[in-house]
């Protein structure tokens, strides 16, 4: 997680007002607190992880992010963040649209279907695949919309979603020449930075 | 401490009371030449005075909010006692405890059964209407008093929720965090409707006599029973009633009887409630802070709009809601929330699930007392830090 955190802060603006949507423990919230002098708040659902944040000293607000961003303004916030989160959700686009209306930019990280491996083992095996960015077994995963690069980057076009950066790494976080080179087939996490156009 | 007594409790407390000659001008327009509080303290005050903590107590609470007044017969702690003491969430260990009595009330501090120094009467329904500013503002003199410039924590529940939202906005140098549980920006119309009901009760009992009943030896009890009964209603939820009583039948059968003798088990237990707090709560005090309630709306004084209300404040805030409350309900503290969002403040939410309606604030609820203890090891983590 540490490298994904530093890769996210690069593109932080300094004092900026942030919003990340699914905080978990609220360990990026706090690393951008301390590296880019950050204000904002974190949206989390699960009991154990707000407390988690409440302790932290990090700005948590119980929410479901199903339910939309309705307690947000228009423009609120200098970035929305979504980390590994987009394909645990069930309102995919909307909570996109919710993002890039809320936020001046958004920024989502997820992991890439379109890696070899996956693409190996529904191919060759007729399996699942169950890779290490995406450990699950079918019936366990909470990954419930799965996508490649190509798809993410069709759905911005249609949307008239502006890519401002993208970043794709290997499961360790690393930026690899192979990623960079064929992204959709030797990329496993993908980092975006989105806006409105 | 005897035996009697839990080792988790602050113990043996005894009241104080602090006397102002000062005169303190109220909302109202009139002003209070002087009066007293009383209030109660558990835990030490740390060397720099950055560790006290102030509980601002709702409806029909009072200053004994923790502990207990006697030895022999310890009986009901303090309200709030689940909460408070060494090792609970607010940890006595940690932090020095303060809760007053609020003006109006009727457990020891100036309120309707005080004597008016004017006429030597007690002031009964002449005594002014104070607003939650004003309660905030004798809290200050209080503080003054006891050398704490500034509070660790201001934290309350409902009416005290609403207290300690106050404090930030009226004193923003002078509270570091506060802690606003199931309250509201303001009441809503329904609020103010169940209030008004139970004023009536009150006013149209016939032993009211204009609230000056004290001198013909009576009190409304009839009327502050129905008062008390319909607040209890509110405090509970639908579905918590019906864990709680069903439609359980005290005999275990209907009677058909037309002398309205309690026969399901709710009843009984508002009549309960009703008699046991005739017993120990002053009517016109009950009419005074429902008016209080009434009165509370901090955006009055900045356009209506709350979160300007809040763009001068300093402190952070954690706000909580339980979701069967539909007194105070969660959407009335995601307001708040909302609104402390767009004044840029530090701000947590948590909405804790619960059957059990409005009064959950007064429960130890395993999640809810995580919440408030994840949250103050961070602030007593601050005091030591500072203290260090």
């Amino acid at each position: 997680m540490r490298p994904e955190l530093e890769l996210i802060s690069e593109w932080i603006r300094p004092g900026a007002r942030v919003l990340d949507l699914g905080c978990g423990d609220g360990a990026l919230l706090a690393y951008l607190r301390e590296h880019r002098q950050v204000s904002g708040y974190g949206l989390e659902i699960d009991n154990a992880n707000m407390l988690r944040c409440i302790q932290a000293g990090v700005n948590v607000i119980h929410a479901d992010l199903e339910a939309g961003l309705a307690d947000f303004g228009d423009g609120s916030f200098d970035y929305v963040i979504m980390t590994q989160t987009l394909q645990a959700v069930r309102q995919t686009e909307a909570l996109l649209d919710e993002m890039l209306r809320v936020g001046r930019q958004g920024i989502v990280t997820f992991p890439n279907f379109g890696f070899w491996r996956c693409r190996a083992q529904i191919a060759l095996q007729g399996l699942m695949p169950v890779v290490k960015t995406l450990p699950y077994q079918w019936y366990d995963t909470p990954n419930i919309h799965l996508f490649t690069l190509r798809d993410f980057e069709q759905l911005c076009r249609r949307k008239r979603i502006d890519i401002l950066q993208r970043t794709v790494l290997d499961h360790a976080h690393r930026p690899r020449l192979g990623p960079r080179l064929w992204p959709n087939l030797l990329g496993e996490i993908a980092l975006y930075r989105l806006a409105r156009a | 401490m005897p035996p009697t007594l839990p080792p988790d409790s602050v113990g043996l407390v005894i009241p104080q009371i602090a006397h102002f000659d000062e005169p303190l001008a109220l909302d109202c327009g009139r002003t209070l030449a002087n009066y007293e509080i009383v209030y109660e303290t558990y835990g030490t005050l740390n060397a720099d005075r950055s560790n006290a903590v102030l509980i601002c107590h709702a409806l029909s609470g009072d200053h004994h909010v923790a502990g207990y007044h006697d030895e022999d017969d310890p009986g009901k702690p303090g309200w709030w006692d689940n909460c408070i003491g060494p090792g609970k969430p607010i940890d006595t260990r940690e932090f020095f405890v303060v809760c007053c009595n609020n003006l109006g009330g009727c457990k020891g501090s100036t309120g309707p059964t005080a004597i008016n120094p004017e006429n030597r009467k007690p002031y009964g329904p002449d005594f002014p209407i104070v607003t939650v500013k004003d309660w905030v503002r004798s809290q200050a003199r209080l503080a003054d008093r006891l050398g704490i410039q500034q509070w660790a924590a201001v934290i309350g529940g409902s009416l005290g929720g609403m207290q300690a939202m106050q404090w930030a906005i009226t004193f923003p140098d002078r509270v570091r965090h506060s802690l606003v549980i199931a309250a509201a920006p303001r009441l809503s119309a329904q609020n103010i409707a169940f209030n008004e009901v139970a004023r009536q009760a009150i006013l149209s009992d016939p032993d009211f006599h204009h609230g000056h009943y004290y001198e013909f030896g009576v009190v409304p009890r009839r009327g502050l029973m129905l008062a008390r009964m319909l607040g209890h209603i509110t405090y509970l939820s639908d579905e918590g009633m019906r864990a709680k009583f069903g439609r359980e039948l005290r005999e275990g059968k209907m009677n058909f009887n037309f002398n309205f003798d309690t026969e399901f088990q709710v009843e009984s237990y508002l009549r309960h409630q009703g008699h046991a707090f005739v017993d120990r709560f002053d009517a016109n005090t009950y009419l005074l802070i429902t008016k209080t309630l009434d009165y509370f709306d901090p955006a009055v004084d900045f356009d209506e709009d709350l979160s300007a209300a809040f763009h001068r404040t300093q402190a952070h805030f954690l706000v909580i809601a339980f979701t069967s409350d539909w007194r105070f309900a969660p959407t009335r503290s995601r307001e708040i929330v909302r609104a402390l969002v767009r004044a840029g403040r530090e701000v947590s939410y948590a909405e804790i699930p619960s059957e059990h309606g409005h009064d959950t604030f007064l429960m130890p609820i395993p999640l809810y007392h995580e919440v408030l203890r994840s949250y103050l090891i961070r602030v007593a983590r601050e005091v030591n830090a500072h203290a260090a």
